[in-house]
């Protein structure tokens, strides 16, 4: 799988965050980005009152959402089968790649076109129906450029945010053979150019789902660049893909997040496009798909269901504003990870799709300082998640009950000898004194090296009396004197 | 068992015991920070559209047929697709009948399949109606139908609109509401804020990206 992203060569998360780190092209395309993201963000939402009101009401339509997930799902499917559209349900990405590959071939499709899906990129789509002898190409100017370089996006709003103009330019110059142009309109033309033939050729259209109403069967899509409409409405086919958790009660829950959306994503009030799709072309109408059709995947969603705690993940509307607002996705960039979805949002989703054990580092990715939390237009508790994640990740492999696949990655028995060990001594007042008298006269012997501690920190030393100590002798003088 | 089964047992069993979130939907914070008086409501809609390259004309229910002809003169455009069963197509069918000079029409009549590549190659501009727009967002309400067709507000590189200035609603919320749209969807419901853009380049925005370039707004205060 990682063989597919040449960023991804080295393996180990900590060497590519490295890597990012030293590159100093990458991090100031993403410190202009995400700066100037925030920005937009904080002037879309400058009444603190409306914006914090709005959050709330967010949070609890989609908590309401998840609360009754089965049945809206159900509800979701009866409501778009009534409306011609074929509705398909798969746990894992190789049922929902079958899926799409089945219809495809009994559409003897060759050509596909994808407006943009996250959910396609956890399938590996493209590359399951490159495979076939399906050609598979990205509509979204941003997912163009990265497909274009055999890359993967670096950011789920912004997928080709890791390349400025100059880069561009280069690349459309070497693979499309134009011009050499570092002219964005012009750039943009020469992408439309392209993408119209396409759209015109494509047998098959996929795309993605931001909200699916399970009171209408209306199935929701926000675009700015109409690569989106293009794809639900040209091709004889269409296909979305989305995760389970993409459900919405009413039609009327969509009005508040999509307004958290587009804010938080990229400040602004709305998207060009807001489509609603409610099912294929009717008997009279002159366009539109013949055949809509949707799949449903779980890929590990379940799995975050299971837990109170961590059902909460599943409230993402996939802003991107959790990672525009991270200091560490910020330096690192969206590659490092590793994995589809990047930053504080992919931290604590990642885990659920691909295992604790492929991502050991992806919790502690994070200084927790909050930003993630506090700008999350749905209330996720982030930092909170994160923590959490983090105790799954030290748990014995073997404990009961087992709530994360991979959990106690990073378990160690020398390490969680240790903190029994300093939790006994910190809760045994004799044990404590005489372990601070025994610190305080050796500490000659503590050790220079400890680890990765010392990498970057002087080693930490016992001071010669303890806080204990010089206190008892400061209340001592102190009675003394009153005396 | 299939997948679906297993995935909606998996998920019942996680909220065994569990009740239902109530639905508490304050309409207010959807509704109050976005009412405008009916003076307020152009200039509302207008201020965001315009932010967003949209250009905008006033004129009266008699008068926008000719407004029309002008700004297809204007740009030079070669022809223009209508929709030809509709009132408004037909509006504009006999304002042309009476003004030969003017570039031909082109009627949406026939299934796309007919003519996709006249559509995507050969046709420089559209006219449709709208079925209101809103005043928050700056956005306009397209339902496409059997006459007036999804394609005819995307493929050509020039989208001119009709708006009625009564149709123009508060929010999102209230056009929901006020046009009972939890009765049934239409196939296809749009709010189009704009002509088509990207910022996926260094976030330098840049407009026609894949729909149309330019978004032209026919407003009629009378009507």
């Amino acid at each position: 799988m990682s063989s597919l992203i040449p960023a991804v060569v080295i393996e180990d998360f900590r060497e590519r965050a490295h890597e990012a780190l030293a590159d100093k092209q990458l991090r100031n395309n993403f410190r202009n980005a995400m700066d100037s993201l925030m920005t937009k963000r904080a002037v879309s939402f400058s009444n603190a009152h409306e914006r914090e009101h709005l959050r709330a009401l967010g949070n609890a339509v989609r908590a309401r959402a998840l609360s009754k997930l089965p049945d809206l799902l159900e509800r979701l499917e009866a409501n778009l089968t009534r409306n011609g559209v074929q509705v398909h349900w798969a746990e894992t990405v190789e049922q929902a790649n079958d899926i799409v590959l089945s219809i495809a071939r009994r559409r003897a499709a060759k050509q596909v076109i994808k407006g943009k899906s996250m959910v396609s990129e956890e399938m590996e789509m493209n590359h399951v129906l490159g495979a076939q002898g399906i050609e598979c190409l990205e509509s979204d100017m941003g997912e163009y450029i990265v497909q274009l370089d055999n890359e993967k996006p670096s950011h789920i709003i912004m997928p080709a945010i890791h390349k400025n103009a100059g880069q561009v330019a280069d690349l459309f110059h070497n693979k499309l053979g134009v011009e050499y142009t570092k002219d964005v309109d012009q750039l943009i033309q020469i992408g439309r150019r392209v993408l119209r033939q396409k759209f015109f050729e494509a047998d098959i259209g996929v795309s993605g789902v931001n909200f699916a109403v399970a009171e209408t069967g209306t199935l929701l899509l926000v675009e700015n660049e109409g690569n989106g409409r293009m794809s639900t409405t040209v091709p004889p086919v269409h296909i979305a893909v989305t995760g389970i958790e993409k459900v919405v009660e009413n039609l009327r829950d969509v009005v508040p997040l999509v307004s958290l959306l587009t804010r938080s994503a990229l400040g602004q009030p709305i998207t060009t496009y807001v489509n609603m799709i409610s099912g294929p072309r009717k008997p009279g109408e002159l366009d539109g798909p013949e055949e809509v059709h949707l799949v449903l995947l779980d890929n590990g969603r379940s799995q975050a269901f299971a837990d109170s705690e961590l059902r909460q993940t599943l409230n993402c509307i996939r802003c991107g504003a959790c990672m525009n607002h991270c200091p560490v996705y910020t330096r690192i960039g969206g590659h490092a990870y590793g994995e589809v979805y990047p930053g504080p949002i992919g931290a604590i989703i990642t885990p659920h799709m691909v295992g604790l054990g492929k991502v050991p580092d992806h919790p502690s990715a994070s200084s927790l300082c909050g930003a993630c939390g506090e700008v999350c237009p749905v209330k996720i508790p982030i930092p909170a998640l994160l923590r959490r994640l983090r105790e799954e990740n030290v748990k014995s492999p073997d404990a009961v009950p087992r709530i994360m696949r991979g959990q106690g990655s990073k378990y160690s028995r020398k390490e969680r000898l240790m903190w029994n060990l300093w939790a006994k001594l910190n809760s045994s007042p004799a044990l404590y004194r005489v372990f601070v008298k025994a610190a305080t006269r050796l500490r000659g012997l503590t050790p220079n090296n400890v680890g990765p501690w010392t990498q970057n920190h002087s080693a930490p030393k016992p001071a010669a009396r303890s806080l204990h100590d010089m206190a008892r002798e400061h209340m001592a003088k102190k009675s003394g004197a009153s005396r | 068992m299939s997948a679906k089964q297993n995935i909606l047992n998996k998920l019942r069993k996680s909220l065994t015991g569990t009740t239902p979130v109530p639905d508490n939907f304050d309409e207010a914070l959807v509704t109050e920070p976005w009412t405008y008086t009916p003076e307020q409501r152009i200039p509302q809609l207008r201020k965001l559209m315009e932010a967003v390259h949209t250009e905008i004309h006033l004129t009266t229910a008699h008068d926008w047929p000719a407004l029309l002809a002008q700004l297809v003169c204007d740009r030079q455009l070669p022809s223009l697709l209508i929709a030809p069963t509709t009132a408004h197509g037909q509006k504009v069918t006999a304002h042309w009948a009476q003004n030969p000079a003017l570039p031909p029409l082109k009627a949406y009549d026939r299934p796309v399949e007919e003519w996709k590549a006249e559509l995507f190659n050969d046709t420089p501009a559209s006219f449709t109606t709208t079925l209101g727009a809103i005043a928050a967002t700056g956005s306009l309400i397209l339902w496409p139908t059997p006459e007036e067709p999804r394609l005819m507000s995307l493929v050509p590189p020039v989208h001119f609109a009709l708006l009625k200035a009564s149709q123009i609603r508060d929010n999102f919320y209230s056009v929901q509401r006020e046009m009972n749209w939890t009765a049934g969807m239409p196939t296809n419901a749009l709010l189009v804020s704009g002509p088509s853009k990207t910022a996926d380049i260094e976030q330098v925005l840049a407009y026609g990206a894949h729909g149309p370039k330019d978004l032209v707004v026919l407003i009629l205060e009378d009507a």
